[in-house]
């Protein structure tokens, strides 16, 4: 029973799962094991339950919980000012959480009809891709230590701090970072903080080319990885995945490339894609997105246009502190957006960016209040989790492991 | 051939008749329109399987309440892609809260099936045919659903927390 696994191909493997359920039938509970897995289990990196039901060491079948840490965002939204959201966002996908800062900005730009200039387009794209550095970091290095390599995790965890530094000095917050306002960002990059970068691109590379040269052609990773969890492409599009995971199953669908916001039209990169599906392709394409996350920082980096880091849009961007003290306007509109009593326009926006996980969306209806009358988030990680009982089924339960970190679901952005 | 919004919508309505589909307009970029429940499963199944179309990817779908409309307070947002054409599309399907049935969309979607147990739980929406219909996020034993607009977002007999210029 447990040699069967290995030897299924992508073609044979819809099969194989409805033939493990007609055995499962037959067995009628007979001999048949049920496993707790979570909800705090160490090894499942946040708060899932799953409940396995095995046959020896092999899993028919699962039933995944979920809901442990749902903060209700969607509707806390409906009641708060717009620029009170922000900080909601940090805390979906708290692994990068910029990312979901700019995009839930960019919404409401789009809504407000706020065109925001260059440099400040690349300031945010300079911290998208830091983000998306970080974000695939932890998971590609958490996928090594639940196959048994510590190692490269602490080694790669030293940079990320590096990252949250230069978050840091850009937004005063290193996990959750509240970054941006609405209309630009809230100050410019500070010379400590282009140094650091700076750094950062020089420094990198070699920690990365050291970090795949452990894992990429590393034989027990390889055998602990290939062909474990795969889903086909078909299947990947039905469950709604995208961001790595699809385009490890061969879709080249990426937002930044099919609809880019934000000046990533002007820069050069190419979207990695993987064939089979499975774990070694999802950590495969990770670590090249990786680099080529490297190659628009340092793009944007050497390019980065003059100009202001806001737009001129009094109504929503907060004066200058000075300013308020002095000025009888600017003191007229720090109170009423900090009060939040300025109104936005009645509309209608869908608006989606490249999470570290795929297509993060923000559904924004708003009825001309002061709040949205909705806000809907089209969280990747809760979408694509409910195929995560179809990738495991018929493999091993450290193999299931393996495939919830190669997913890299994230409890905060799965529950919201 | 290039999707444009008058020749998805001529099509559409070629297929479904102007008494189905109404109310087409172009909000964000992403052209809206009305459906009712009679249509919206076959709708999004011929948008699927359409060749020309191959709108075939279900972005997201989620529920709004509007407690004010008579007879049309619940609403369930759909938003479809066309991966091959770069083609967006969102419908809308406005119900009646006394009588809040869809059909579901699980057996064109695998993804629908936690989209519509979010919608359940958050708004009540019944969806019929759907395989596992339970609550998603809260608490199997709540027995409210949430996201309605009656219900306030902190308990207004709290005392201890009265701040009128926060929306509390």
């Amino acid at each position: 029973m447990a040699t069967e696994k290995k030897t299924v191909e992508l073609d044979g493997l819809e099969q194989f799962r409805e033939n493990l359920d007609l055995k499962l039938q037959a067995k009628q509970n007979e001999n048949l094991t049920t496993l707790n897995l979570g909800p705090t289990h160490p090894a499942t990196h946040g708060i899932f339950q799953n409940i396995l039901q095995m046959d020896g060491e092999v899993i028919m079948d699962a039933v995944p919980t979920i809901g442990y840490i749902h903060r209700a965002f969607e509707k806390i939204a409906e009641r708060r000012a717009f620029y009170q959201i922000t900080p909601l966002t940090d805390r979906m996908n708290y692994c990068s959480a910029p990312i979901n800062n700019m995009g839930y900005l960019m919404t409401v730009e789009k809504l407000l009809g706020i065109t925001v200039p260059k440099r400040a387009q690349y300031i945010r794209v300079i911290m998208m891709e830091l983000a998306r550095i970080s974000d695939h970091l932890i998971c590609n290095s958490i996928l090594g230590v639940d196959s048994g390599a510590f190692t490269g995790f602490l080694y790669v965890m030293q940079e990320r701090e590096h990252i949250y530094d230069i978050y840091e000095e850009v937004c005063g917050a290193r996990l959750t970072t509240n970054m941006g306002r609405i209309g630009g960002m809230e100050r410019d990059l500070s010379p400590k903080a282009l140094h650091l970068i700076g750094e950062f691109l020089k420094r990198f590379p070699k920690v990365w080319a050291e970090f795949e040269k452990m894992l990429t052609r590393n034989r027990i990773f390889i055998d602990r990885t290939v062909g474990v969890g795969a889903i086909s492409a078909e299947r990947a599009l039905s469950y709604g995945f995208t961001g790595p995971n699809l385009r490890a199953t061969g879709v080249d669908y990426d937002v930044r490339v099919m609809n880019p916001y934000s000046s990533y039209d002007d820069f050069e990169f190419e979207i990695p894609v993987g064939g089979k599906g499975d774990t070694y392709d999802r950590y495969l394409v990770r670590n090249e997105e990786v680099w080529q996350s490297l190659k628009i920082i340092e793009q944007a980096y050497k390019n980065l246009p003059e100009g202001s880091f806001h737009a001129d849009a009094p109504h929503y961007y907060l004066p200058p502190k000075q300013e308020v003290y002095r000025n009888m306007e600017a003191l007229i509109y720090h109170f009423k957006i900090v009060m939040g009593e300025i109104d936005a326009p009645v509309g209608e926006v869908y608006y989606s960016v490249e999470g570290g996980n795929g297509e993060l969306g923000f559904y924004l209806i708003s009825d001309g209040g002061r709040t949205p009358y909705r806000l809907h988030f089209r969280r990747p990680c809760f979408i694509y989790y409910q195929a995560y009982t179809e990738m495991i089924k018929g493999g091993q339960l450290a193999d299931a492991i393996l495939t919830l970190s190669s997913l890299n679901v994230i409890a905060g952005e799965l529950d919201a | 051939m290039e999707l444009t919004n008058e020749n998805v919508l001529g099509k559409i309505i070629e297929q479904f008749g102007e008494e189905n589909i109404w109310d087409a307009y172009d909000p964000d970029g992403i052209m809206t329109f009305q459906t009712n429940r009679a249509t919206i499963h076959e709708l999004i199944r011929f948008l699927r399987d359409d060749k020309e179309l191959q709108i075939s990817f279900l972005t997201t779908m989620c529920g709004v309440h509007y407690p004010d409309q008579k007879d049309k307070e619940l609403c369930m947002v759909y938003q479809l892609h066309s991966l091959r054409h770069n083609y967006r599309l969102r419908i809308k399907v406005y119900f009646p809260i006394s009588d809040p049935v869809m059909p579901t969309m699980t057996d064109l979607y695998a993804t629908a099936n936690w989209m519509e147990r979010e919608a359940y739980d958050f708004y009540g929406v019944i969806f019929t045919g759907h395989p596992n219909l339970i609550r998603i996020l809260n608490v199997e034993d709540m027995e409210y659903h949430p996201m309605l607009k009656q219900y306030p977002l902190e308990d207004q007999t709290r005392e201890d927390k009265i701040n009128t210029f926060f929306g509390r």
